[in-house]
């Protein structure tokens, strides 16, 4: 509180002038209300200031997380492939004359992948060396071959030029991830390394594309090859089932507390109780899933319908309390209106104040679903901490979420897993960004004027 | 309208409540693992290629951790259970006891490799090189008097130097993981109570107090000098970047993938490598089991199969996938028998 001298000494002169007289003269009053109207402006001043730096404290602080989480991930959204001549030959296969499916599942494609990147540089003899050669092409290199034979078998015995998956320490190599200047014995990625994939290069065998693995596929403990897929679909099922359950049980909860129900005890306590739920900790529903809906029910562990469930438990009480919030802020004079052209109470709720409410419904829905969709403690209790290679279909498929697995990807020790970590924030981000959007749409849509 | 939009969603709500129990008991086509998460990053590794090379569904693995994982796994037979569950220690005695009185009672024990314990420092900073005497004494919350005598003081040393006069004079700041980690536990049992068994009285106490020993030689400071720093062992590799005067503990394979940024410290002189840890002379490092109920063999499809998928030399062997993800395999010998007991579903003994 930085107090002016100028105003001190004018008031002080000011008082003096007039205690011979009155004790209160109209200089005097002007006089005092003039220095408190500068106190006031100061005062409302630094109030303005401070909301300033709050503000743009938090903005800048979203801007360097946004900026680090967009740094870390884009590389992510590029895959690098490395050309090789592959021969298909039987032998290396270990095939027979007429491979069943499951021999065709099982064949060495390993094998014939190491083949082509000996022919490729045939002057690596040396079994370490030879082993740092094969960790150029990703581990999941053989299966993309595996998908191609058993598309077309009769590729066996043929050789085919294919471009296979960088490995994780040479597409980080090739990103610019890897500080050359650290001395070879401290760096994962070697010197002869180095020098192999700059002689790919130079015959245009390496290639940088877009990274659709990232988007069709499910996980994988091979960075290179984790994909998105399965916990975005593990996020849609839940959320859906979520949706389903929670909102119309909480609008309907909330039209009939607000619009129906006498005000009595038994109605207090119900809504204290909606109150508490709200701050009840997500894990306490992941133990009343377990309790309930896994041991009781005996529904599948790590399935969409037992993350759905225990999650609109959570977002219930949210929903409610928005809703009738949204209810009650309707004016009385809708409802006597209606009530005065001869609608039922019913018609009068559905009608007219049901609509006029819905903008602050959704946006309490929002909240909620915005909450569910974040949301990985009470999902360890019900097995959705996992780890899930196929893509669930139904929501009775295990499946794992976003945020549990952008969770699982920042455990691993292998670096390529941090720029997925990222790239699956983005995802989490642009998925609560597209959600909120459709959100205020509706919103748009229902909003009305009086 | 919007009432039978509502009652529309109430129905299928309703719907979906009535038919999701008839689905419970059906038959599971998916193997379902439990358990560590020191295990979790190989048993996936391992769960990811038998579910591309062979025609069964790729198994799902929780990562719920040793202790969670076993009480899932001991709670009964049946489609609703889990077939395996992944320690990194030994079942104890009253994990089986409880396996058995729910029914579980012929478990299949596999012991896979180990994975050693690493405790490290920045690049920038010279290499340390500890005994478990000094671990002990730089990390417990009580040590044995400085005097000599056969009895504890609260731990104030504050240097490296104070606890021995080769190490340097930093000051000591360990990161590490919290209690409710494996990796703690392991820690402690090995490292700690490693120097502590080197106190001829307090080995003395072992037999007349058992439970002042496993304090004394258990317990961590909690005077700052080691820092919980959470059970994501990246976090504590970062951290350790940013601070060049701590030493982290975190497990092998983090090291073997950030091996530019950090350092190990050499303990009993050894450094710790595939050899080192294999052989017993690095002495911090730990089993890594897991545990399959026979009775799912045959029931729940392909448990045999990845079984074998899992026991054989392109997956633990010295030169397979898992040694490349930082896992420490079995000796040769060790492996050709414990493989042919297991393709013989041979079941364990109570411990």
């Amino acid at each position: 509180m930085n107090h002016t001298d100028p105003t001190d000494s004018e008031t002080s002169d000011a008082d003096r002038s007039s205690t011979d007289t009155l004790g209160m003269t109209r200089s005097d009053t002007t006089a005092k209300v003039k220095a408190s109207i500068k106190k006031r402006y100061a005062r409302e001043r630094r109030f303005r200031l401070y909301g300033l730096i709050a503000i743009l404290s938090s903005l800048s602080f979203l801007a360097i997380l946004v900026f680090t989480i967009t740094k870390n991930g884009l590389p992510a959204f590029k895959q690098t492939f490395i050309q090789l001549d592959v021969t298909l030959d039987a032998k290396t296969l270990g095939l027979g004359d007429e491979p069943d499916q499951a021999q065709l599942l099982k064949a060495n494609y390993n094998g014939t992948i190491k083949k082509a990147l000996l022919a490729q540089f045939p002057d690596v003899k040396k079994r370490k060396d030879k082993k740092a050669l094969y960790k150029l092409i990703s581990k999941g290199g053989q299966y993309d071959l595996q998908r191609q034979v058993m598309e077309s078998p009769d590729l066996i015995g043929q050789s085919k030029t294919v471009w296979l998956p960088a490995g994780d320490d040479a597409s980080g190599y090739l990103k610019g991830m890897v500080d050359v200047t650290i001395p070879e014995k401290k760096r994962r990625f070697k010197d002869n390394q180095i020098e192999w994939i700059e002689s790919l290069k130079q015959d245009n065998r390496v290639a940088e594309r877009f990274n659709w693995t990232f988007f069709e596929r499910g996980d994988s403990r091979e960075p290179e090859m984790a994909g998105i897929k399965g916990a975005l679909f593990g996020s849609i099922l839940t959320l859906m089932v979520t949706l389903i359950l929670s909102f119309p049980i909480a609008v309907a909860s909330a039209i009939y507390l607000e619009e129906f129900a006498p005000r009595n005890k038994w109605t207090d306590i119900i809504e204290v109780n909606i109150n508490n739920l709200a701050a009840v900790p997500s894990i306490v529903f992941g133990l009343l899933g377990l309790a309930v809906f896994i041991n009781f029910f005996q529904l599948p562990r790590s399935a969409p319908v037992v993350g759905g469930l225990v999650l609109s438990l959570m977002t219930l009480p949210t929903i409610i309390i928005s809703s009738r919030a949204a209810l009650k802020s309707v004016p009385p004079s809708i409802r006597d209106a209606a009530l005065g052209l001869g609608a039922s109470n019913l018609q009068v709720v559905f009608h007219h104040v049901l609509p006029l409410a819905l903008p602050g419904i959704l946006t309490g829905t929002i909240i909620g679903m915005a909450q569910a969709l974040g949301e990985t403690a009470p999902l360890l209790m019900i097995g959705m901490v996992a780890f899930i290679v196929d893509v669930p279909a139904t929501i009775t498929d295990p499946a794992t979420v976003l945020p549990v697995q952008i969770f699982q990807w920042a455990d691993l020790p292998e670096k390529g897993f941090v720029e997925k970590t990222s790239a699956a924030i983005m995802v989490l981000l642009a998925f609560l960004v597209a959600m909120n959007t459709f959100a205020v749409i509706l919103r748009r849509k229902f909003e009305r004027k009086w | 309208m919007m009432i039978i939009r509502s009652v529309a969603l109430l129905a299928l709500a309703t719907t979906l409540l009535y038919f999701a129990p008839s689905h419970a008991q059906t038959a599971r086509d998916q193997i379902s693992i439990v358990g560590s998460s020191t295990v979790y990053p190989f048993a996936t590794v391992v769960a990811e290629r038998f579910g591309q090379t062979t025609s069964f569904k790729t198994p799902k693995i929780e990562s719920t951790g040793s202790g969670g994982g076993m009480k899932l796994f001991c709670s009964g037979i049946g489609v609703g259970y889990p077939d395996i569950t992944n320690s990194s220690r030994q079942i104890k005695s009253s994990e089986y006891q409880d396996c058995q009185a729910n029914g579980v009672t012929d478990i299949i024990e596999v012991l896979i490799g180990y994975d050693g314990i690493a405790i490290a420092n920045s690049v920038e900073e010279d290499q340390m090189s500890l005994s478990l005497k000094d671990i002990y004494l730089a990390l417990a919350k009580r040590v044995p008097n400085p005097d000599g005598s056969a009895s504890f003081v609260e731990n104030t040393y504050q240097t490296w130097a104070d606890v021995n006069p080769v190490l340097p004079a930093k000051d000591i700041e360990v990161l590490g993981p919290p209690p409710t980690s494996g990796t703690r536990d392991a820690f402690a049992e090995l490292a700690l109570e490693g120097g502590c068994k080197q106190f001829d009285w307090i080995v003395a106490l072992k037999k007349s107090d058992k439970d002042e020993y496993k304090d004394a030689c258990h317990s961590v400071r909690e005077d700052g000098r080691f820092v919980e720093a959470g059970e994501n062992d990246n976090l504590i590799v970062q951290k350790l970047q940013a601070n060049p005067n701590a030493l982290g503990i975190f497990g092998f394979s983090f090291l073997d993938q950030n091996s530019d940024s950090v350092q190990p410290s050499l303990i009993e002189d050894h450094e710790p490598d595939f050899d080192t840890i294999a052989d017993g002379s690095y002495p911090v490092s730990r089993p890594l089991y897991f545990y399959v109920k026979k009775a799912h063999v045959g029931v729940i499809p392909g448990i045999a199969e990845y079984l074998t998928e899992f026991t054989s030399e392109a997956s633990w062997g010295e030169e397979g996938y898992l040694a490349d993800k930082g896992m420490i395999p079995l000796d040769e010998d060790a492996r050709t028998s414990a493989a042919e007991s297991i393709a013989n579903l041979e079941v364990m003994a109570e411990p």
